[in-house]
């Protein structure tokens, strides 16, 4: 079995799930609690606080618990809005951002709201320019991630945070939930006001999050009740899995260094593999720089994804079509059409996503097994629709 | 020194066979339910289990069940998210252009959860009805029925109140809000494993649980959701939970509810009458050391749940009370946990119009599966002390 979907979701780390055992079973008072019990979880979930304030170089005070990256980006982006509601009625995103971002966003439109979704370039990028033109007087919001789910580009976020530092109205929102522990992640310098992360990506727990929310940014909760999280976000604090996020995350981000020439290996090799192959396509920047580390998309013109995936699992290697939040869903991906892909091509996308853990001979036996999925299927497909119909032995030989 | 805690209606500890069951899904069954390889549908299959293990001790049907973080989630998505559909629906018919700007009905003893969720509607426009409580913080289903409008588009009651482990009159009010066609939903999250619930016979639309209550994980909740209401989301994102609540689902957590409930319902009957005798017994052993008149017990004498004790000692202030019971050892609370860390009058006391003595001296004991005899006699006898102390 060889598991290649970690932007999907990642196995729980084992120094993680002590952490979680032995909080659960020993710290179980409510930190709202004045007992000793209550008091000794508080301060568990005080010292998490601190320990991902030390890691992303903030205050703790600035980092409020959620459960989960979704209800981080739900949080920033209409918290925010309904917080500043009177200062104007723009916002500004992109045309690739995870649903959790896009489809608050379309809540928001619905209340009324006017929203610019920017597009990207053939690469995925955002220009600096586009959202430079798109500021008004009335922006209060911009939101960006900083690596694409899908295909895995960087986003300008440094100089979209440069650009919007001399317009203090505007609130500058990131979903990091695919780059915290992957590529570094600078708060203050990159100017953001509100920043998404999430624990399950790197081998933390599902149902714990985070959002960092600078001093002096006034939110609108979601949840209302006991005031829990300075008001932020009520609701009794998770604090075995709080635990463990401040683990996995402080791991992830410790190894990062470390890990991400690892993961550019691994990269550069799997990538230089797929463009030997004529029927696949890498998506993204050819630039290595542009791209993060731990996941490579491409696509195969004229196949469906569906049965690709399904072949390969055939052979014990799981890889995903797209998004495991958008599985479900039937159209082509939104984010590979606005790259400019044509149906056809957006509906045969493919995402292989992967730890430090994995090896390069792991990757190689995806691209031999994957060469081997193509070269069967290749003469099912309508003639000209590939160029492997000119090279009937795949032309993987490498 | 020995520790007992008294103080499971705040949290309670996670019992080792839940925590047996959640193990093997960090393990292996770690796949995001939503991929569609094989990790992702065993992933989604033992979710479903969860699901469905959850809807048949419930009696309820699993489509009709939402993963939630837990009860306060639960409890807002149930008052945002009627009142959201309910303006939808205002917008788009003609018909309610002349009706008013809609209406909640609760009452003034609910969970913050409810309560503040309520305030923050009132804010944006709408309406809201705090019902008033009888001395014991019951709420008379006549009352309901004389607040409701021709523009009410939701009432909640809670089932058990946390502080005092009054029971609620739900099935009247349910019948009531029946007949009018108005949803009802119930914060029954300190009832959970104490009372039985059985959503085939309850006349609620919208039920809110927790796990962490029974001993079960923190972070899980449920939902339950009548087919006929519309629900406008709250959490905005992936098509998760039929669309009512997007998020990669807590595997592990539901799992761990599952198992929990499970426990809860099987042990319920012998936990009932376990709780009632540890119950008398502390109240038999405080008429002896503090004699009758040295203490109240705040809540209604019989429609109430059995874990729940709340007592009042007059003269010595709950702060106090806390402070020197901590010292000795033992965990109890002054009213819910998300209000104990504010010194502030509880508001459930308030409306119940306790007498300033008792509503300052209130003290908060909750029973759970770990709770002995010995803790509550323990407990008594350092009550005595301290109050023998500081009564001089």
């Amino acid at each position: 079995m060889l598991y290649l979907d970690s932007c999907a979701t990642t196995p729980v780390h084992p120094d993680v799930a002590a952490v979680i055992h032995e909080v659960m079973g020993t710290f179980y008072g409510n930190p709202s609690s004045i007992h000793r019990l209550g008091l000794e979880a508080e301060q568990l979930v005080t010292k998490a606080r601190r320990v991902l304030a030390d890691a992303l170089g903030v205050r703790p005070g600035e980092i409020v618990f959620t459960s989960g990256g979704t209800e981080s980006n739900n949080l920033a982006i209409k918290g925010a809005v309904n917080a500043n509601r009177a200062r104007g009625r723009h916002l500004i995103t992109s045309a690739v951002e995870h649903a959790s971002v896009y489809e608050a966003f379309r809540q928001l439109e619905d209340e009324g709201f006017h929203v610019t979704y920017l597009p990207v370039d053939e690469t995925g990028a955002v220009r600096v320019e586009d959202v430079e033109k798109a500021l008004t007087d009335e922006t209060i919001l911009v939101s960006l991630m900083h690596v694409n789910n899908e295909v895995g580009r960087i986003q300008p976020i440094e100089e979209v945070g440069r650009l919007l530092g001399a317009r203090p109205k505007v609130l500058f929102h990131v979903d990091a939930i695919q780059s915290i522990g992957k590529l570094p992640v600078r708060l203050s310098e990159w100017g953001i006001d509100l920043l998404s992360g999430s624990a399950h990506k790197l081998e933390g727990p599902k149902g714990a999050g985070l959002l960092y929310v600078r001093e002096g940014v006034r939110l609108t909760p979601l949840f209302s009740g006991g005031g829990q999280e300075h008001g932020y976000r009520s609701g009794t604090e998770n604090v075995p899995l709080i635990v463990g996020m401040a683990k996995a995350i402080r791991m992830a981000m410790d190894a990062q260094p470390d890990n991400r020439r690892k993961l550019e290996q691994l990269r550069a090799g799997l990538v230089s593999r797929l463009s030997e192959m004529p029927d696949v396509q890498v998506s993204g920047s050819g630039r290595p720089e542009e791209m993060a580390p731990h996941l490579v998309h491409f696509t195969c013109p004229g196949m469906k994804s569906e049965v690709i995936v399904h072949a390969l699992e055939q052979a014990g290697i799981f890889i995903s079509t797209r998004s495991a939040c958008a599985s479900g869903e039937s159209s082509p991906s939104r984010v590979l059409l606005a790259m400019g892909m044509d149906k056809e091509r957006a509906a045969s996308g493919l995402r292989v996503s992967y730890t430090a853990s994995r090896t390069a001979g792991e990757l190689a036996r995806f691209a031999d097994e994957l060469a081997a999925v193509l070269a069967k299927l290749s003469p099912m497909r309508p003639a000209g629709a590939g160029r492997s119909v000119l090279q009937p032995e795949g032309g993987s030989a490498s | 020194m020995n520790r007992i805690y008294l103080d499971h209606a705040a949290s309670t500890p996670l019992h080792p066979d839940v925590l047996q069951a959640m193990l093997p899904v960090w393990k292996e069954t770690f796949g995001n339910p939503s991929s569609l390889h094989a990790y992702g549908r065993e992933a989604k299959a033992v979710l479903d289990e969860a699901r469905r293990s959850v809807a048949r001790l419930l009696k309820a049907s699993p489509r009709d069940l939402i993963w939630t973080s837990g009860g306060t989630e639960s409890d807002n998505l149930a008052v945002f998210g009627v009142a959201a559909a309910w303006s939808a629906r205002k917008e788009a018919s003609g018909d309610m252009a002349e009706a008013g700007p809609g209406h909640i009905v609760t009452t003034s003893v609910e969970h913050h959860a409810v309560l503040h969720a309520c305030e923050r509607l009132e804010q944006s426009g709408y309406a809201v009805t705090y019902l008033p409580v009888d001395n014991f913080g019951r709420v008379e289903p006549e009352a309901v029925e004389r607040a409701l409008r021709p523009d009410t588009m939701l009432i909640s009651v809670m089932y058990v109140n946390n502080e005092v482990g009054t029971v609620q009159p739900i099935e009247e009010i349910g019948r009531i809000a029946r007949e009018r066609g108005i949803p009802f939903h119930v914060d029954a999250v300190q009832a959970l494993g104490h009372l039985p619930i059985d959503l085939e016979r309850l006349p609620v639309d919208l039920l809110s649980l927790s796990a962490h209550k029974i001993e079960g994980p923190r972070g899980i909740g449920v939902l339950y959701c009548s087919p006929k209401l519309k629900l406008v989301p709250q959490l905005y994102g992936g098509s998760q939970e039929r669309k009512r609540r997007a998020g990669t689902e807590n595997v592990a957590a539901a799992v761990g509810f599952a198992a929990a409930l499970e426990r809860a319902v099987r042990l319920l009957p012998e936990e009932r009458s376990r709780m009632e005798e540890l119950r008398a017994l502390m109240l038999a052993a405080l008429a002896r050391e503090l004699g009758e008149e040295g203490f109240t017990v705040n809540g209604h004498p019989e429609h109430r749940a059995p874990h729940i004790l709340n007592v009042s000692f007059p003269g010595v202030s709950t702060e106090t009370m806390l402070m020197n019971l901590d010292l000795a050892g033992i965990a109890a609370a002054s009213g819910s946990a998300c209000t104990s860390g504010a010194l502030e009058l509880s508001h459930v006391l308030r409306a119940m119009r306790l007498s300033e003595p008792c509503a300052s001296s209130a003290i908060r004991f909750s029973f759970g599966s770990v709770t002995t005899e010995s803790d509550v006699t323990k407990t008594t006898q350092v009550l005595g002390t301290i109050i023998r102390r500081l009564r001089k």
